[in-house]
């Protein structure tokens, strides 16, 4: 196998070094709504045009990162490697432009996207190390790129106990958003009895608003996902797995289905998974637009052809899973953290990020700032850094105001707060979660009763109905809010909603409903003032509201 | 799951010998302790979703539907504290707030559950905004009626219906507050081919939602005191029980 590896890569090299120069243009998501297949198409037609398809290499890429620019080319050049250069919201009709200054040695300096900014040089990337790099629709440049090395060095070379020791070492912890230890889960769904078989699933229901790094992922490097979970069959004991994916994810569908069919026919999937007598195959499902089956047991609801709705826990899917058996859930961007783990080591992983949370994470950052985009950094790093740094400040000369991470289970973080270290416990400590990765950024201009009404609604639209607290309760809490920020509420209002607040949180079935409350819980701990500032008997202060903590 | 270890623990204080595969709100019933519920029907699945029956587990720090939470060697439960008891009469606030519930004219009044537990707890008045929905009556069947307005969606006829009669005439449509008992596929029930008119549902409904016709105000008395005897001869019957 390792062999094919090497003949693979011996090839793509050996076919990249043909071409002076690389277009690289990006076909994720964001860019093709702004028409980059086009791009793309034009790029082709003008280079043969020229007579320059001989030495121009042009090929679709997953994503670039910084999405607010797009479309994104990137050009390199095989003589001077040092002097790569992004192009920025690249249309089909200035492509000519580029194709011209490629074709005298130059750059078209009006169209360039500065590469040196905080944006570029200040992330780690793990698991986005091959977006923007591969054509996510070619299983050999992910071969090239080292994919599927993790997965040969664990069934060839490790027994299944190994790996899951290796996993335990690297201390990765879920990226869904609960930070549960993933060695941990992985021990116990190793150890768990089966009747029959054991199963993995990957969670790509990503529903939280702003968020897309999950999307991202599978857009632009699918082939990482499918080792993962390949990886984690193996070292559980499970030879079926799946992946349920939104439907509203269209193309990460499509290029799920290609990849997996290449890795078949490589044999790096399937019966006999590297030559070895290890067997996993993978399915996808897909979902249809409720936000409630990313919580655990109602996608496994929904994955056996059931009505998406959760059930109470324990038992854990860890124990009584699909179908009844032992089975393994982990998020798109977990299982993305597997191969370099394997290939690399535990204790390089567990090298980056801080005490209690190793490794890079992924966010997506959206809202009032410059640099929309997806970054990868590592765990630990300053909130301010974060949005002044990386995505450079919000726009408009407007001050921030907050920033809200973990979409509608999670909180408002104030300014007065940036500075914290971005980890799980600091983000909970602060009344939010680090959550999937969204993180959206709210400039003075935000009103934060309007901020909670609007997560409210979503929740109340998202609830499936199966407890009471959170179908009812989410809807009379939003309506007490539209009523605040409508300026007719009273103070007994604002009590009669930080009792149901209370109450939705404690007895509510499962997460969506736990957590439905924590928007309006947050934004009252930093911004109370707000709300009352809007009651009809409110003690109003008419200057803006400081953020202050209240225990 | 198959469990036969025999343990002890506590329900507020009192001793309690259980088999592991009994649920705590199983064993309370069995000691003589009430805790409230809405949607728990013996012999059916467990649902968890009234959320009435939650209880507190001491050192836990959150709360457990006792109708599917097991006990642990050494467990001490609490099924009454003030804490639930706020929380037990918000969850009917919310419930009669929910639909239209108006006893006075129901034909369950004096014979529902939900109304029972309403004095039970000592609900004196629903201390939160009517959402007053515009909700269907069906009365399309021969035998029986289904007024949404009285309807908790505990789901016992979707249960009992699948799992007793086998029919599964009964399921939920659509989301959250906008939730909905149907027949068959969103049929009048009185067209839903599945239906056998057995009438299990009307009795294991708590509420006025699923009645008899020709009863009046008051006079709808549910009987689903036979069903855990239905589902044991089930059980002989197929000769596997779980």
């Amino acid at each position: 196998m390792n062999e094919q590896f090497e003949q693979i890569t011996a090839k793509e090299q050996a076919a990249a070094a043909k071409f002076d120069h690389a277009v690289h243009v990006c076909v994720a998501a964001s860019c093709l709504s702004s028409q980059s297949d086009k791009v793309l198409e034009t790029f082709q037609q003008q280079l043969k045009e020229n007579g320059h398809s001989a030495s121009c290499q042009v090929k679709g890429v997953g994503c670039l990162g910084l999405c607010s620019r797009g479309p994104l080319v990137a050009v390199s050049h095989r003589d001077r490697p040092e002097s790569s250069e992004l192009y920025q919201h690249v249309t089909p009709d200035n492509t000519p432009q580029i194709v011209a200054a490629l074709a005298a040695g130059e750059t078209a300096a009006d169209l360039v996207c500065a590469t040196d900014t905080p944006f570029f040089q200040r992330q780690t990337k793990i698991v986005l190390e091959n977006s923007g790099h591969i054509d996510p629709e070619r299983i050999e440049e992910y071969v090239a790129a080292g994919g599927y090395q993790g997965l040969l060095t664990a069934v060839t070379e490790m027994t299944p106990n190994e790996v899951v020791d290796e996993v335990m070492r690297s201390g990765l912890r879920g990226r869904g958003g609960g930070g549960y230890p993933t060695g941990l889960k992985w021990t116990t769904v190793a150890k768990a009895d089966a009747k029959q078989r054991k199963y993995v699933i990957c969670n790509a229901d990503e529903g939280d608003p702003g968020a897309f790094m999950d999307r991202s992922v599978l857009e632009s490097d699918p082939h990482r996902v499918l080792e993962g979970m390949t990886i984690a069959g193996y070292a559980i004991g499970a030879d079926k797995g799946y992946i349920y994916v939104r439907g509203e994810y269209p193309l990460a569908v499509a290029r799920l289905k290609k990849a997996i069919n290449q890795a078949r026919r490589l044999g790096v999937l399937g019966s006999g998974v590297c030559g070895t007598t290890f067997n996993f195959q993978i399915e996808i499902r897909l979902g249809a637009g409720a936000f409630v089956c990313g919580e655990e047991t109602a996608l496994i609801a929904s994955v056996e052809g059931k009505r998406g709705q959760p059930r109470p826990r324990p038992p854990y899917p860890a124990e009584y899973g699909l179908w009844g058996e032992p089975t393994l859930i982990n998020n798109v961007e977990t299982f993305a953290n597997v191969p370099p783990i394997i290939r690399n080591g535990g204790d390089w992983y567990a090298g980056m990020g801080t005490a209690k949370s190793k490794g890079t994470k992924v966010f997506a950052l959206a809202g009032a700032i410059n640099n929309t985009g997806l970054i990868e950094v590592p765990m630990g790093i300053p909130l301010r850094e974060i949005v002044y740094e990386i995505g450079g400040g919000v726009p408009h000369g407007r001050a921030l105001k907050a920033v809200q991470t973990g979409g509608p289970s999670g909180g408002c973080i104030p300014e007065a707060y940036l500075d914290t270290a971005v980890d799980y416990e600091s983000l909970q400590q602060l009344g939010s979660i680090m959550g999937s990765g969204g993180l959206i950024v709210m400039d003075e201009t935000s009103n934060m009763v309007d901020v909670a009404r609007y997560f409210m609604e979503f929740c109340m639209t998202e609830s499936c109905g199966k407890c009471v607290p959170c179908r009812v309760g989410t809807v009379q809490m939003y309506h007490l809010l539209d009523k605040i920020y409508a300026g007719q509420a009273t103070t007994k209002e604002l009590a009669l909603l930080e009792k149901l607040c209370k109450m939705v949180r404690e007895t509510s079935l499962c997460g969506l409903g736990q957590t439905a409350p924590n928007p309006v819980n947050s934004t009252l701990r930093y911004f109370r003032q707000e709300y009352l500032d809007l009651l009809v008997d409110g003690e109003r202060v008419t200057a803006v509201t400081t953020p202050e903590a209240q225990p | 799951m198959k469990r036969s270890q025999i343990i002890t623990f506590k329900i507020d204080g009192q001793d309690i010998a259980a088999r592991e595969d009994e649920t705590i709100l199983e064993l309370a019933r069995q000691n003589g302790i009430r805790i409230p519920t809405l949607c728990y029907l013996e012999s059916v699945t467990p649902w968890g979703g009234c959320r009435l029956c939650m209880v507190e587990v001491k050192g836990a720090t959150r709360l457990f539907p006792a109708c599917m939470t097991y006990p642990q060697e050494g467990m001490e439960v609490s099924t009454v504290t003030e804490q639930l008891t706020t929380y037990r009469k918000q969850v009917l606030d919310l419930l009669f707030a929910e639909r239209n519930h108006v006893c006075a004219v129901c034909v369950s009044n004096g014979a529902c559950e939900l109304q029972g537990l309403a004095y039970e707890l000592g609900m004196t008045h629903v201390g939160i905004p009517y959402l007053n929905p515009s909700l269907p009556l069906d009365a399309s069947h021969p035998y029986f009626g289904l007024d949404h307005n009285r309807c908790i969606l505990c789901t016992r006829c979707v249960r009992v219906c699948d799992e007793i009669e086998g029919a599964h005439t009964w399921d939920v449509m659509g989301r959250g507050v906008e939730a909905r008992i149907v027949a068959d596929l969103n049929q009048p029930w009185g067209e839903a081919i599945s239906c056998t008119s057995c009438g299990k549902c009307v009795q294991a409904c708590p509420t006025g939602a699923l009645f008899e016709k020709g009863k009046s105000v008051a006079e709808m008395q549910k009987r689903h005191e036979f069903l855990p005897y239905l589902a044991l001869m089930r059980e002989g019957r197929d000769g596997d029980s779980e």
